[in-house]
């Protein structure tokens, strides 16, 4: 069990080192003048000389590489070209709001996506299973910001009972202001993950009940209830965690779009703002540090298989 | 221990059935969804190729006194924020969503498969292949193609590539295990004792293993690489604002949402409906041709 | 309960088939099982034998009422357990009978048991269901005494073991505990020992008649091999086709079958008494393995950076021997013995990591890719599953030239040849440009052979090349083989589990074992009068070892039991 977790936890090191070259790699070997880039449109000769200094720009790359690497493991990000501050503290900021939305939007999502899939694989063929299926086909059909405005016009707008836009925290106004708020921006968040994870559930459970054993569980006479939940639904687990992990990617997607539709001051609208203003340091930090809750996103999922089950325990 | 056919009768070349082509297509009749997504779908081609002659105003023309009208006999839709007809607009749109989706779909089987199939079967770039993989697939798609449209100015083919970019691992980890379970296959192994050579085996008994699974990915992945040009062009990080996307539309009436909100909603129906169909349809494929599939399936 | 109110069942059967009628489900229903009618008495164990597709297994899924829902279901008949009417009663009732009164034990005890519980546990949850009153000290107790029974070795690790921590034997072992710990009038055994090697198989088999004599079960046994049958069975019942064609009696089945079917299914079931040699016609030698060795897992970086011992397993060591023209060579063993793994080296599908093989005098271990090349057509080979040797996209005659085409046959030429290939593994002609699917699995196995002569070679690898057949249709290839070998003069390397098959057609035997050759000679000797204690207890475990079945009588030269040989290895 030591060595699955030290093999595994070793093998994100080479994903997170392509990461960090891509991003490396896609400034300098991008047309054009990298200096001219970080430094926007409006930047003086002197500017440019000075960030072609910092950044030295004028040394071979792989020595360029090395110190830009040196740098984020330091915790060193840049600094954004729009306010002057760092990109770790701009991060920092925004941090909480992104947060919240997305564990309460994943928990949302489990807690309903779960169920749907199991019913659907039990149900195989009837009705419910078809309805469950093109719910999930709608789910990750229709784009994230046309859901997200089809909820504000009914229950913002026409109804009136949650706000159109707007954000509050939950360290400083409590769980009832947040919650209000943040309800419409999780659910739009957890469409897609709903239908990923349903889709996943049904599709895993489907291939678990096919299995041998829970022939065997049935000859025993367990019940149905025991057959789906006791047998089935544990080992169906894997592939749902996976989809929950590499399903994350999605997520952030949605953040980024769910936080701009909403206006939440989280890392998605951070982003956006990033975009507009074409401050590249921001929109690099932000991969970076993505790429990276991703990477370990997936780590500890991989490493939950192991108290899922014991033939990755022992081996 | 009992894999050979019920009639496995002594005499044994009584027991041929009849002649019979390999049927990849079973002939059963698809269900009504999968008819009415192949309609949509049909529609959405024939619109973005006739636009010209369907629209009736030019997309880019603008008229200031006509600032958001209501539907009307002239503006069928009603008009945007700049005087433009949003049924025009809307029809243009999906030039750019089928190009995009169809471009991204092509370029990333033609790069994945050959490099799938290589790092399914040499063990040596396979460790190269999928760490490079691996990394891709850890940068978020949005986030990757936002960065690239960033550092070079956003065109058709710069947003298709960095649209496409990030789907690749999905084909590439496709083929792969394809192949690497193929090449297990005794089938494989007789064709080596018969002295084929690597590109005869991979062509000939590899590669046709790879197709069904690899048409059913390619659909999602065109439905995928629409809605990220969507979400590119509502996020401001796609193609120049003027250019007639979906989501170009729907950025630009986010600021009028209160008041006409039937400047998203067009638009979004039209792209719901459009990756919805090409969703169905690929599930329909996924059905029929590698029910296998099943769990590695789903848009994005 | 209107059960209740019928009479208590007679003693005469504990469960009574009349008329079963099972069908797919769908607008095309097709008749799966046509009227099946059969009773098993208290303390009996019935075989149900047939090939496959005789719909035994369906029957013994219909009474468990455990069929594939979307895609079978009962339409007529009825299947009364004592006083339960099985196709009427309740799916509470139905459960409540599952374990108490009847239970089921599979054909993969791998594949058979959640792997994500003890296997404790999952015999404890039998009692958990059905016996709610007892406490959990009490469930454990009943659960290691039934550990015990099935005579599994120290019971308290092995209750809080893994399914995956267990060998097949054992796994089967659980299976058999979990089915008769409520101690029900009737167990259903649906070829619960065909995925073991013999000397487990011995064991098992041997189990559940203890276990049935102590606790009167009635044993519906369902098996497509006679000479399991013709150890365990009281009775057989012999299924064709979804009907029953005949249920005797087994002594009187096997002397007297009642049936045209049974008697070819009896003539079929090849002899355990080893066949001569044949005379010696040529002395060339073409293929030979000199010390072959290979070891699975070279230290890896990995390993070597954590300081851990290497983890390496000799898959096979200091393999010898030599093939001379026209000749069959049979490598025997259990699963693991490595019988495989030489087989592969020599056909150099697998990189052999020390000692040569010599094909028509040339040594090709260490060859290069292309170097093999114009050694490769010298040796060919027939693999185990004839579904999936063929490539399913490929027309027959596609298959059957590409290996002349690849060296340099021109391709009319080719197709000729192909069809007079065809004619000689006795397929038509029109089978050329069909498609694999359109054949059944002897059909296929044929086609396979068809393509392996295709390239004129020296030596014919056959691994487990008719154990995938039922038992017709494997005498049918044998014969092909044997005929085949006559005419041309090519020298087998028969890889088989089956020692029946074996005796029958090899001049050679090799019996390995944990890699290793244990007794090597000709047929006659090392199957006649076996020497190493290995090869003993493999003929001693062998199933029906006392029937000549070809002949209708019992073999009055049995080789016997000898009190060095008794001590056959725990499973």
């Amino acid at each position: 069990m030591f060595s699955y977790c030290l093999r595994r936890t070793l093998a994100a090191v080479p994903v997170m080192v392509v990461v960090a070259l891509f991003v490396f790699l896609l400034l300098r070997l991008s047309p054009g003048d990298p200096a001219a880039i970080i430094a926007g449109d409006m930047a003086t000769p002197e500017q440019l000389d000075r960030i072609r200094e910092t950044l030295g720009l004028n040394q071979p790359l792989y020595i360029q590489f090395f110190n830009w690497a040196g740098e984020l493991l330091r915790g060193d990000f840049g600094t954004s070209l729009m306010s002057n501050l760092p990109v770790t503290q701009l991060m920092a900021q925004r941090l909480e709001p992104t947060i919240s939305l997305a564990l309460l939007s994943i928990a949302l999502s489990v807690v309903v996506a779960v169920p749907m899939g199991v019913i659907a694989a039990w149900k195989h063929g009837s009705l419910i299973d078809n309805a469950v299926m093109s719910l999930s086909v709608l789910g990750f059909s229709v784009p994230v910001f046309v859901t997200g405005y089809i909820l504000i016009k009914i229950f913002s707008i026409d109804l009136g009972w949650l706000p159109v836009q707007g954000f509050r925290r939950v360290s400083q106004e409590g769980f009832g202001p947040f919650i209000q708020h943040a309800i419409l921006p999780a659910l739009m968040l957890s469409t897609i993950y709903i239908a990923l994870i349903a889709r996943m559930t049904r599709a895993s459970m489907l291939d678990v009940l096919g299995e041998d054993f829970i022939r065997t569980a049935h000859a025993k006479g367990a019940s149905e209830k025991r057959v789906l939940f006791k047998h089935a639904l544990r080992n169906a687990g894997v592939p749902i965690l996976e989809v929950i992990g590499t399903g994350f990617a999605l997520m952030i997607t949605g953040v980024v779009v769910t936080e701009s539709v909403f206006n939440i001051p989280g890392l998605g609208r951070l982003t956006v703002d990033a975009i507009l203003s074409r401050d590249y340091p921001v929109i690099q930090g932000l991969i970076l540090v993505t790429s990276g809750v991703y990477v370990m996103i997936n780590l500890a999922i991989d490493l939950s298989y192991a108290l899922l089950d014991p033939r990755i325990r022992y081996q | 221990m009992s894999l050979s056919s019920p009639h496995a009768s002594p005499d044994v070349s009584a027991a041929i059935p009849p002649r019979r082509r390999l049927r990849l297509w079973p002939r059963q009749r698809p269900g009504w969804a999968v008819i009415v997504a192949a309609i949509c779908l049909a529609l959405i081609v024939i619109i973005a190729i006739l636009a010209p002659w369907l629209a009736p105003h030019d997309p880019l023309g603008m008229s200031p006194a006509d600032r958001l009208k209501p539907p009307s006999d002239t503006y069928w839709l009603g008009s945007d924020a700049y005087g433009r007809d949003l049924l025009s607009r809307v029809l243009y749109g999906a030039r750019v969503s089928l190009i995009v989706g169809l471009g991204s779909a092509l370029i990333s089987v033609v790069v994945g498969l050959p490099l799938g199939i290589l790092a399914g079967f040499f063990r040596s770039l396979d460790a190269v292949i999928m760490r490079v993989m691996d990394g891709l697939m850890a940068i978020p798609s949005v986030l990757l193609a936002i960065a690239i449209v960033s550092l070079i100015s956003a065109n058709l083919w710069t947003v298709m590539a960095a649209i496409t970019i990030p789907e690749i691992p999905r084909i590439v980890r496709l083929v792969r295990s394809v192949v690497l379970s193929a090449r297990e296959e005794p089938y494989v192994e007789a064709a080596v004792s018969l002295g084929s050579s690597l590109p005869t085996v991979m062509w000939r008994h590899l590669m046709p293993n790879t197709l069904a699974p690899l048409i059913v990915m390619s659909t999602y992945i065109c439905a995928s690489a629409i809605l990220t040009e969507a979400i590119l062009s509502f996020l401001g990080a796609g193609l120049g604002t003027e250019t007639p996307t979906w989501g170009n539309i729907m950025a630009e009436g986010r600021t009028y949402f209160l008041i006409k909100p039937s400047l998203i909603f067009w638009p979004g129906i039209a792209l719901s409906v459009c990756i919805l169909s090409i969703n169905l349809l690929g599930d329909a494929a996924r059905d029929r041709l590698d029910p296998r599939l099943q769990k590695r399936g789903g848009a994005q | 309960m209107t059960d209740n109110l019928r009479p208590e069942s007679p003693a005469e059967w504990v469960l009574k088939i009349e008329g079963l009628e099972v069908a797919t489900r769908g607008a095309a229903a097709k008749p799966i099982l046509k009227g099946v009618d059969f009773s098993i008495a208290p303390g009996e164990t019935l075989c149900l034998v047939g090939e496959s597709g005789s719909g035994k297994s369906v029957t013994s899924l219909a009474v468990m009422g455990l069929l594939p829902k979307g895609s079978l279901k009962a339409t007529g008949g009825r299947i009364e357990l004592e006083v339960d009417s099985l196709l009427e009663v309740s799916p509470t009732r139905l459960r409540d009978l599952r374990a108490s009164r009847m239970a089921m034990i599979f054909q993969e005890p791998m594949t058979a048991l959640n792997p994500l519980m003890r296997v404790g546990e999952q015999i404890e949850e039998v009692l958990i269901m059905h016996q709610k009153s007892l406490s959990s000290t009490q469930r454990r107790e009943r659960v290691l005494e039934m550990l015990d029974q099935v005579q599994l070795p120290d019971i308290e690790r092995v209750f809080d073991s893994w399914p995956h921590q267990l060998s097949g034997g054992q796994r089967q072992r659980i299976m058999i505990a979990m089915a008769l710990i409520l101690e029900p009038k009737l167990l259903i055994a649906d070829e619960p020992t065909t995925a073991l090697d013999v000397t487990t198989q011995k064991q098992i088999l041997k189990l559940i008649k203890a276990l049935q004599e102590r606790h009167g079960t009635s044993v519906l046994f369902i098996t497509h091999d006679m000479g399991v049958v013709a150890d365990i069975a009281d009775r057989v019942c012999v299924m064709r086709h979804g009907e029953v064609v005949e249920t005797q009696p087994i002594e009187e089945l096997l002397r007297r079958p009642g049936t045209e079917y049974t008697r070819q299914l009896l003539t079929a079931v090849p002899s355990l008494r080893p066949r001569a040699a044949r005379a010696v016609t040529d002395r060339e030698i073409v293929l030979e393995a000199i010390e072959l060795e290979k070891r699975y897992g070279e230290r890896s970086a990995w390993a070597r950076w954590t300081g851990k011992a290497a983890s390496q397993t000799l898959a096979a060591s200091n393999i010898n021997f030599a093939l001379t023209r026209g000749r069959t060579l049979g490598i025997v063993g259990e699963s693991g013995s490595g019988k495989s793994t030489v087989a592969r080296c020599v056909m150099r599908m697998i990189e052999p990591t020390g000692g040569g093989v010599r094909v028509m005098g040339k040594d090709i271990a260490s060859l290069g890719r292309a170097a093999l090349k114009p050694h490769r057509k010298r040796i060919q080979m027939i693999f185990q599953d004839p579904f999936r040797s063929l490539n399913p996209r490929l027309t027959i005659a596609t298959s059957l030239v590409e290996g002349p085409i690849n060296y340099g046959t021109p391709r009319e030429e080719a197709m000729e040849k192909s069809a007079e290939l065809l004619a000689l593994v006795g397929l038509p002609k029109d089978a050329l440009d069909r498609y694999p699917h359109q054949f059944s699995g002897g059909q296929r196995q044929r086609i396979a052979i068809a393509r392996a002569l295709a390239m004129e070679p020296d030596v014919l690898v056959a691994d487990e090349a008719v154990s995938a057949l039922d038992v017709s249709v494997q005498a049918q290839v044998l014969e092909l083989l044997d005929d085949l070998q006559r005419r041309l003069g090519i020298a087998v390397l028969f890889i088989t589990h089956d020692l029946r098959v074996a005796a029958q057609i090899c001049d050679e035997v090799m019996v390995m074992q944990k890699g290793a050759v244990v007794e090597y000679g000709p047929a006659e000797r090392v199957l006649g009068a076996p020497e190493h204690p290995y090869t003993r207890s493999l003929m001693l475990a062998a199933p029906g070892r006392h029937w000549d079945f070809s002949g209708f009588r019992p073999l009055d030269h049995v080789f016997e039991e000898t009190p060095a040989s008794t001590s056959t290895a725990p499973v």
